[in-house]
């Protein structure tokens, strides 16, 4: 549909209008481009001030690790499909991956089983097909750009970088489903009730919201670090530390979370039509039954959604996890905080970036996925709230 | 729906925030009132060195910590009413830089360095980022269809991206002889150190925080633009508005409430100005509150954290968000509720 005549830009606004949102795209992706492409070149190509130096690494192709034409078109071709098949794929295989009544097992395994496949292919498959057929082909096998994996290689293997992979996930998929969980029933309960308390609930909310974590955390410390000698009068000598344990981590970024929740749930669940819950209970179904039969097979889209911010809140954060975690459960972002304060050598340097690099990564392919859902879920908020 | 229906959904999200947001609320006031420190004793120790003929033995009163029978430190909490505050605002002291109009002595002090970032941080920031996401909402909504998609992606990832890793990606190109440092030095032709000095590090934080939150204001505006009304816009035309003046009149009156919804949360948010600091790890040179209570938390050396400091931070920089929310929240309040009662 175009715009009336009368609506359209002149030439010069428009011209103006493209130059802005080109500019404003260069400088939103450039420094993660940039990371990216660092990560993948010898130090003495990284950080020289000569970006053609730093984008080709001769240096990097003189040690003998660069790719092809070939390598490069192969590369773009393969993440290229594996795109298209996990945008147009994921939802459904998520669904009927054998955990029906628990479909955030299901797509939790899904992405996993991808993350794997596409390290298989970056790390195996792909240098064992072109080493085959590089030599064949001439000028288009020899190596061009510099590209090397050893940083990954020396973070992920020899620094042990997966054990803080492996926490992490631990933490992220308690916090989503145990925030998705009761989030779920608080919002469907506030956006079914319309008593003053639902409100002063959410206003309640709202204000915890504006809570600084550090404030929080500072309540916790103590109480978490004695926790073994208060809670022992009750449990003996069974009494847990909790200072250290993912568990209490995760509570603590599930509570800090809630309010968010419940507020976008809210407005998902004002969006699906009171009569529906009505005709279900005029069947003779409670709130209880209503809500497990009618309202949970249409929430997933809006559940969805909320458990996306809840992931990125979980994945991101440095301050609770930093300060709540010992170093043997530390996850990635403190972790790599730790890398760049003890770097001395420029391949310190290096391997720091390729840590970051393989921390946002799955959240640009998030993006990729689901931008749909997390545009929907931030206007959510903002224009029904 | 009955009332204990409604505790059923409600209760377990309503109990995970008074377990872990009031209580430890409640705590941290509690513990901003009372110092936790070992218990010391002065003994006299006399220490032995070898010394020709005779040994030479000095005596010499010592203050060591009080053990218990299994070897740890025996602790004592005291209640010290304002003292640890006292300590961390040091009235007197900043009085006397006041009155003397020292601003830069009074910044030296901690709390108030602290507190000068976080506030102008918020408030160089919000206008900033509500001009850039109302600007890039307006720029994108005029682009053909096509390319908004792949428009939106970009836009989102500076969003999406863990803020420590996004502020590095950022130092990244200026450390050292890096690209962008070295491209302003041949532009500007002389030597640039962009983290020698703390109004450059200040510079780069306020980019990098711009750069992260104007995306989200962008979503949100353009999501609103897509509801506008054209019929409006059309009578706008009919009688003779400029671009500008329908701009004014019509989409910024129809996006009011959002841009106070974002700002809001930007208040919020930029007042919790943290990941910066870690990224650009600039704590020698500015820091802000909420990494003031974070360095507190922080074991020293012999592994103790200052708890009772850490708290009396925390109080002061709750008291600030609530000095910073009130009058925003008032005033939408009235907006919404003050017609009907």
């Amino acid at each position: 549909m175009s715009l009336p005549t009368y609506r359209q830009l002149p030439l010069s606004m428009k011209l103006f209008a493209y130059g802005f949102v080109a500019i404003w795209c260069l400088i939103a992706a450039f420094p993660i481009l940039w990371v990216a492409v660092i990560s993948f070149k010898l130090p003495i190509d990284s950080f020289d001030h000569n970006p053609l130096v730093v984008l080709l690494g001769p240096n990097t192709v003189a040690a003998g690790k660069g790719i092809s034409v070939f390598d490069l078109v192969m590369f773009i071709g393969l993440v290229w499909a594996l795109f298209r098949v996990l945008k147009s794929k994921f939802m459904i295989w998520g669904r009927h991956s054998g955990f029906a009544a628990f479909p955030l097992l299901g797509w939790a395994s899904v992405s996993l089983g991808f993350m794997l496949l596409i390290v298989v292919t970056l790390f195996m498959v792909l240098p064992g097909i072109s080493a085959f057929v590089n030599p064949n082909l001439g000028f288009l096998g020899q190596g061009i750009i510099g590209f090397t994996l050893e940083h990954y290689e020396a973070i992920w293997v020899e620094r042990e970088f997966y054990r803080n992979f492996i926490n992490s996930m631990v933490v992220t998929f308690g916090v989503v489903t145990i925030s998705l969980t009761i989030g779920t029933l608080a919002g469907y309960g506030l956006a079914r009730s319309g008593t003053k308390l639902a409100f002063w609930l959410l206003v309640v909310a709202l204000v915890f919201r504006a809570l600084p974590h550090s404030v929080l955390v500072a309540g916790y410390m103590p109480v978490f670090i004695n926790s073994a000698e208060i809670l022992a009068p009750i449990f003996g000598d069974a009494a847990p530390t909790f200072y250290g344990q993912p568990l209490a981590v995760i509570a603590v970024l599930v509570a800090i979370n809630q309010p968010f929740t419940i507020w976008m749930l809210r407005s998902f669940f004002q969006n699906i039509p009171v009569e529906l819950d009505e005709s279900a209970r005029v069947d003779g179904c409670n709130h209880i039954q209503a809500f497990r039969h009618v309202i949970m097979p249409v929430m997933w889209p809006g559940v969805i959604t909320t458990g996306l911010f809840s992931f990125l809140l979980a994945y991101n954060d440095f301050l609770v996890t930093s300060l709540l975690l010992d170093m043997q459960n530390q996850t990635m972002v403190p972790a790599i905080a730790n890398f760049f304060n003890m770097e001395t050598t420029s391949t310190d340097q290096v391997q720091a970036v390729a840590a970051a690099v393989s921390i946002i990564a799955p959240l640009f392919v998030l993006v990729m996925v689901f931008q749909r859902q997390i545009v929907s879920g931030l206007t959510a908020v903002a224009v029904k709230g | 729906m009955k009332f204990k229906t409604f505790a059923w959904f409600v209760g377990p999200s309503l109990l995970m925030m008074l377990l872990f947001i009031l209580a430890p609320l409640i705590s941290v006031f509690w513990q901003s009132f009372n110092l936790t420190q070992p218990v010391m004793q002065t003994q006299m120790v006399e220490t032995c060195t070898p010394g020709f003929i005779t040994q030479i033995c000095v005596t010499e009163e010592k203050t060591i910590p009080v053990l218990d029978d299994e070897g740890n430190m025996v602790t004592t909490t005291t209640f010290v009413g304002f003292d640890v505050y006292r300590e961390l605002l040091q009235p007197e002291k900043a009085w006397q830089k006041i009155t003397a109009g020292d601003w830069r002595g009074l910044l030296l002090i901690d709390f108030w360095g602290a507190l000068r970032f976080t506030l102008t941080f918020t408030f160089i920031t919000l206008p900033l980022v509500i001009g850039l996401g109302l600007g890039l909402a307006v720029a994108v909504n005029s682009l053909v269809k096509s390319l908004r998609g792949s428009v939106i992606f970009i836009t989102l990832l500076p969003f999406i991206i863990t803020p420590v890793i996004g502020a590095l990606s950022i130092k990244w190109l200026f450390i050292g002889d890096g690209i962008l440092t070295a491209a302003l030095e041949w532009w500007l032709d002389k030597d640039i150190a962009m983290f020698a000095e703390a109004w450059t590090i200040e510079f780069l934080m306020l980019f990098y925080r711009v750069w992260h939150a104007a995306p989200f204001a962008f979503v949100v505006f353009y999501a609103g633009l897509q509801t506008i009304n054209s019929d409006s816009l059309e009578s706008a035309v009919i009688d003779g508005a400029s671009r500008l003046q329908q701009l004014w009149y019509i989409v910024i009156p129809h996006l009011m409430p959002l841009i106070v919804f974002v700002s809001l949360i930007h208040l919020m948010d930029a007042y919790r100005v943290f990941e910066e600091i870690v990224g650009f790890s600039s704590q020698s040179h500015v820091i802000s509150l909420q990494w003031l209570t974070y360095e507190f938390l922080v074991p020293d050396q012999a592994g103790n954290r200052s708890v009772s400091r850490a708290s009396a931070s925390a109080m002061l920089t709750m008291i600030g968000i609530i000095f910073l929310l009130i009058y925003p929240l008032r005033k939408t309040w009235k907006q919404y509720y003050g017609g009907n009662s």
